[in-house]
Order: structure tokens, then sequence, then C-alpha cells
């Protein structure tokens, strides 16, 4: 966190702030960088603050497989009001939080988790396509499988096909966009259904923003035909081998991918007796 | 009129052949001039603004005579970006989103959202009974008036107007019964994150059994009026057909994949909200056509009104339960209260916050306008909507707002099985068949 150089102009107005009731209280402080010092506070206030603290992911009950230790950390969450430039003097706007997604889960993760985990972990070393499954996270209840891309198409066939696995009905694919997990900031996310066995498992597959390509998987699961088109409509994601890959929800001439995190929710100001509401993405709220 | 020239052809698109545009009044000319050319395939563009689409659904289909070679579905006309919306909201702010995507079953949509939303702050065992059993009621109710539309659009787009006209009679019953629980006819945000908005006003439960009552005398003329009728047989026997292995394939769900007799509902084999509790059966039909699902609707809406009377009783002994989860860091502070012009404010909580707690008002302030934070995560329950499988994919960075919200919504996937089921068929098969799917075009387009 302290070797972080671009720091945005916000928090260095909300951290003077905070320097200059500092300097009267400790004189020795001052001569040290006051960015070191900004990054130090809102570490020390990230750590104490009551209300703003970011939870630690909740893995505690029982039955719970243990985390592996590792993080997830997926970007930083700044300050406390989403919005800067509102002159805010509190001092709020200094507060830096990772964003910290579940941990991948070590096995036994419990269940019918590890007859589907060993049954597909068998097939592919039969297959010695081992590194397949990059990780597997169990979550509040729910298993997620993250799959190297060039891969998905050979786990979601074994998926569906095999006896001990039997996951034939596929409920769609959800985009997902993190801008700030580099290298692999698109996910598309695929929830399965084996209406044989009664289970539900998630996958996952991540491509950079750089290379948004994903294989596509309508020639297993036909179903995905729209859903894929509408991931390609909303997150720009190119699903390789789609039988006509257009726009599904938005125009045929539409210009960007509306859900991604970089494309403006738009709006305009509303007017009303003299005052003016800013649209939704402008107000000043809380993130 | 025909041309040679395509008027609404956008600037560069070639058009090629004739151009036949009609106006109205104006078929004898159309087919006059069809007769001369020897070509006998038509591409028609149906809707988005057709009377029997349902909904502004556009339907591009090549014809061959009178029937249909190639079915294709034109969506979005309705796109709202709800899912964009909901990511600049609060978590309780969504469920005044999701619940106008599919504006027939509004309760499914808050529902779905909520038991993610609540799976992710892991609070779904601290939910109280009567807000569960208030759910599966709402829900119940919500199935019956989806169900009835679904029959009386349905009956409408192939001429059977009683059948629309009593369909929306009942219909109006149920949203009766919606206005005086929630306050709103439609569009509820009833169902919030941890329970339900407020508890069930005075004499709730009276109207309920009335209605109940009132729906078994109602309920069987649907069936003497359309189960052997003819006609009716005669336009949705055996149109729209798709088997099982079809509809797993293409993901269809809900009364298309019963009309195939494999009885996959996930109020029974995945329960939510308690449903293993109530005493229901599965409705099947083993014809996989438009007649099966319109029978299967019909019997499901028996099992509703079964539902909704187990709910009854549960509610007689619940009376001053709590709705709402106990942990007041993610309750809704207030109950609202319906005063003589509609839901609104509590003056009992106004004089709370106001005028006796200091903290109160310090807790209400935090909770309404900066919200719960959910734990980061993603979490997806599904349900058993009147079309299908429902599920919102619910992801969370840790903060106040949905990072993501993506609805799979069975209206979207349904829509899709569009072409296999009336290609080969005949034009006005495709109505039938498209009335038989139901797709809700706000909840396709969302």
């Amino acid at each position: 966190m302290t070797d972080k150089p671009d720091e945005k102009p916000d928090e260095k107005a909300a951290g003077k702030a905070q320097d200059e009731s500092d300097d009267k209280t400790d004189a020795n402080e001052s001569a040290r960088p006051a960015e070191e010092r900004n990054l130090e506070k809102a570490k020390s206030e990230t750590g104490t603050g009551s209300g703003v603290e970011q939870p630690a992911p909740e893995q505690s009950p029982e039955n719970l497989p243990a985390p592996t230790g590792e993080v997830r950390a997926v970007g930083e969450r700044h300050g406390m009001f989403g919005v800067s430039g509102t002159g805010d003097t509190s001092g709020y706007g200094g507060l830096v939080s990772a964003t910290v997604f579940p941990a991948p889960s070590q096995k036994p993760y419990g269940g019918w988790f590890d007859e589907v985990a060993g049954a597909l972990e068998a097939r592919l070393e039969a297959t010695e396509l081992t590194s397949a499954i990059e990780s597997v996270v169990v979550h509040r209840g729910e298993i997620t499988f993250h799959v190297r891309r060039e891969d998905l198409p050979f786990v979601a066939q074994m998926l569906r096909d095999d006896e001990a696995l039997r996951f034939e009905f596929c409920s769609g694919v959800s985009g997902v966009h993190y801008p700030e997990d580099t290298g692999r900031e698109l996910h598309a996310v695929y929830h399965l259904t084996s209406m044989t066995h009664n289970r539900r498992i998630r996958l996952e597959v991540t491509a950079p923003d750089s290379d948004p390509h994903v294989p596509s998987l309508v020639s297993i699961y036909p179903t995905l035909d729209w859903h894929e088109r509408e991931t390609y409509d909303m997150f720009g994601l190119i699903f390789d081998g789609h039988p006509a890959l257009t726009r599904v929800l938005m125009p045929d001439d539409w210009p960007g991918h509306p859900q991604r995190k970089d494309y403006p929710l738009g709006g305009i100001p509303v007017e009303y007796k003299g005052g003016s509401i800013p649209p939704p993405d402008q107000r000043r709220s809380y993130n | 009129m025909t041309t040679e020239q395509d008027f609404y052809a956008a600037p560069g698109e070639t058009s090629q052949g004739r151009v036949f545009t009609v106006t109205g009044q104006d078929w004898d000319s159309i087919t006059q001039s069809i007769g001369e050319s020897a070509e006998e395939r038509v591409v028609v563009n149906m809707g988005p603004q057709h009377p029997s689409t349902h909904g502004v659904l556009r339907l591009i289909l090549e014809l061959e005579g009178e029937t249909v070679t190639e079915a294709r579905c034109g969506i979005g006309y309705l796109h709202t970006g709800i899912e964009k919306n909901m990511e600049y909201r609060s978590w309780v702010q969504g469920t005044t989103f999701c619940t106008r995507m599919d504006y027939l079953s509004p309760f499914y949509n808050e529902a779905t959202y909520v038991l993610g939303v609540e799976r992710l702050l892991d609070i779904e065992d601290d939910i109280p009974e009567k807000a569960q059993v208030m759910r599966v009621l709402l829900m119940e109710l919500n199935r019956m008036s989806s169900h009835l539309v679904a029959i009386a659009t349905g009956g409408m787009e192939i001429g059977a107007l009683t059948v629309m006209t009593i369909g929306f009679r009942e219909r109006e019953l149920v949203l009766d019964l919606f206005e005086l629980i929630t306050g709103l006819r439609m569009n509820h945000a009833f169902i919030r994150p941890g329970g339900v908005a407020q508890d069930l006003p005075p004499g709730a439960l009276d109207e309920i059994r009335d209605f109940i009552t009132l729906m078994k005398k109602r309920l069987p003329e649907y069936a003497a009026l359309c189960n052997a009728n003819p006609i009716f047989k005669g336009r949705l026997e055996g149109v729209g057909h798709l088997d099982l292995a079809g509809c797993i394939a293409l993901g269809l769900t809900g009364p298309v994949l019963r009309s195939t007799g494999y009885a996959w509902d996930l109020r029974k084999t995945q329960p939510y909200c308690g449903y293993e509790d109530y005493d229901f059966e599965v409705q099947t039909w083993d014809t996989a056509d438009s007649y099966g699902r319109f029978r299967i609707r019909l019997n499901e809406m028996w099992e509703s009104l079964r539902i909704v009377e187990q709910c009854a009783d549960r509610l007689a002994g619940l009376e001053g339960a709590p709705v709402m989860v106990g942990d007041k860091k993610i309750a809704w502070p207030s109950q609202l209260a319906i005063g003589s012009d509609g839901m609104g404010n509590s003056l009992d909580h106004i004089r709370h916050i106001m005028g006796e707690s200091m903290e109160a008002l310090i807790h209400h302030f935090k909770l309404v306008t900066e919200g719960f934070r959910v734990p980061a995560g993603q979490a997806y329950v599904p349900i058993e909507s009147p079309r299908g499988e429902l599920g919102a994919h619910v992801v969370s960075d840790g903060g106040t707002r949905p990072f993501r919200a993506h609805f799979r919504d069975p209206s979207f996937t349904n829509l899709q099985a569009t072409s296999v089921m009336s290609e080969g068929g005949m034009v006005a098969d495709v109505i039938v068949a498209i009335a038989s799917i139901d797709p809700v075009m706000g909840g396709v387009d969302r």
C-alpha cells in the first residue's frame, strides 16, 4: 500500500487538513514525507474505524473448509463518499481499504462438493489437463471453479457428459467487470445445474481487457446463444466460435459496452424549485 | 404499396427486390402485386408494436405461402438498463429497480435478488418465519395473477376474447390484495433484504380467505370454457412442440419444461423460503405442446391456491410476530403505515426518532443514506417464477451497493425457442407458440 505512487488528488486534499493539525502535536512527524504519513494514517484508520472497516471474508462455521491463507484482493476502496471534489474536510476521504474476495478453499470442501471436484479432477488427470482448474472457492454454500479460459469448452463438455457430473443444464452466463483485477479484468460466470444429481455449481473464467476473448460454449449448451450475445453486448467479451455474435439488447450501432465499469451511467441533473440534483453517478454518496 | 425502394432502410443499406409497405386497407393491391411475381418467399416483419406479439417483441418471419420457413426474434426494445442502474443505488434500493423488470411477476424479481443478498450477508437462517410465510403468500398470489394474464392474453391473441375479459377480472382481485398488503398494485419493492417491508394490515387475512372462496368458484370457469373447447383445442394442440431434450438444451424451464412430463420445479427440488413445509403437487403434462402448457398453468393456479390457503392458516397463528430480521444494522428502521392516502410514513416512528431518541435518529439516517455493507463475494439463488428459473447473480465488493446484479430471466432464455417451436408451421401458430412461452418483455430486455 505504501508504494502506491499515484495517489488521487482528493485524498491529498483531505490528508492536508489532517497534516496541519498533526504538525502542532508532533513536530518530528513533519520531517517525514507527507504522503507516507497520509497513507499510514489511512491504514490505521482502516484498522480501527468501526463502521467503515471491510470485514474479513467469513469462513468461520465449522463445516466450511479452511482458506489457504492467500487472499484474493481486487483493488482498493478509497474514501467513504464515493465522489471526489465535494470539499470533504472530515478526513474520511483518506480512508483506504482493500477489496477482498473470498480466498480459494482447500480440500475437503464438504458434502457433495468433494464428489464433484474429485470426479472433475480424475477426468482431467486422465487427459493431462491438470491445470485447467485454477482454483476452487467455496463461499456461502456455493462452489466456484475458476477455469483456465482455453480449457473452458473441454471442462464444460466433461461436466455435461460425464456420468458422475451430468451438469446438463446451463442457466446462462453473466459478465462481471473488475477494472482493478489487472490482467483478468473481465470475468464470465456460468451457472450449471445437474438435474440428475440436483446440484448447482459455478464456473468462472477471466480475460484481460487487452484480449477480451473467451471460447464460446454454444455448441455444448445451445441456450448460451443469447446469453453470450448479451454478455458481448454489455461487456465486449468476444466469445470465439459463437455462430452469430451480434448485439442483442442494445441497438446494432451502439458505441461501447454499457455494463463495463468505465462506461458512465449517464443522466442529467434534475432541477426542482431552484435546487439541482446531479445524476446518480455524480451524487455525493457512500461507497 | 409496392415499390422498388425501401424507404425504411438505413442510409447505405442496400435494398434488393421489391418492397411491400402495408399501411392498411391495401391488402388487395398487395396480394395482387405479389401474385404477379413468381417468387413465393416473403419476409414479414411482425412487431415490435403488434397486438399479438405479447409485448414489444419483433418477429422476423420468412414465409413460403402461409408456412414459416424461418423465424427470428428482435428484442431489446424495452431495455432500460436496470442492472446498470442498480450498481448506483444501495442494496435496499435495488429492489425498487428489479421489481420493474418482469412486471407481471414483481415479487419473484424481488425475492431472487433479496435471497442472493441475504446469502451474501449470511442471514439466511435469521429471517423471521412470518416474513418467509408472507413472501410465499405474495409469490403464490403473484403466480396466479401472472398465469391469469398468460391465459388471458394468450386467449386474446387467438381471438378468445372472453378468456381475456375473465382473466383480467380475476387478476384484478389479486391486484386488490397486493394493494391492500403492500400499498401498490405493481412494482411493490415489498420484499426487502432481511424480511418484508411491513406487517400484514388488519383485515388482510379475511380478504385473502374471501378471495380463496371466490377463486374456487371462478377457476372452474376457465376449465369449462377452454379445456374441451374444440376451437381452443384445435388452435393449441400439437402447436409449439418442444421435447425434453430440446428444452434442456435451450435452457427452457417452467411450464414449457413441465409440459414434457418432467416434474422439475425449484420449489420442490431446491426449496427456498420454506417451500418444503407446504403441501402441493408439481403439475406436469405429457404432450409438450401449447395445450399442455395451458393446462399446467390452470392446474398450477389450483396448487397456488392451496399454498395460499396454508399461508393464511399459518399467518393466523403468527399475529404480531416480526417480519424483519432482528439485526438492526440491516433491518430497515421504520415500519411504514397505511394512511388515508396510501402507504407512507409511520407517525409513531417519526415521533420516536424526532422527539425521543437521538441515537435512533442517527441510526435511521445512517441506514437510509449509507445503507449496509454486504461482504464481498457472489451468490446465485434461483427461484421458480411463473415462467421458469429466475435467478439473480449478485456480486458484492464489500460496499454499500451491488457491484453487479445480473438477472437470468426465464422469458429471455425461453424466447430462444421461438424458432424451433414455429419453423415449419403456420403463421398463425407462431402466435400460439409464443403465447405458450409467455414471455414478458420487461423481463427479457431488463
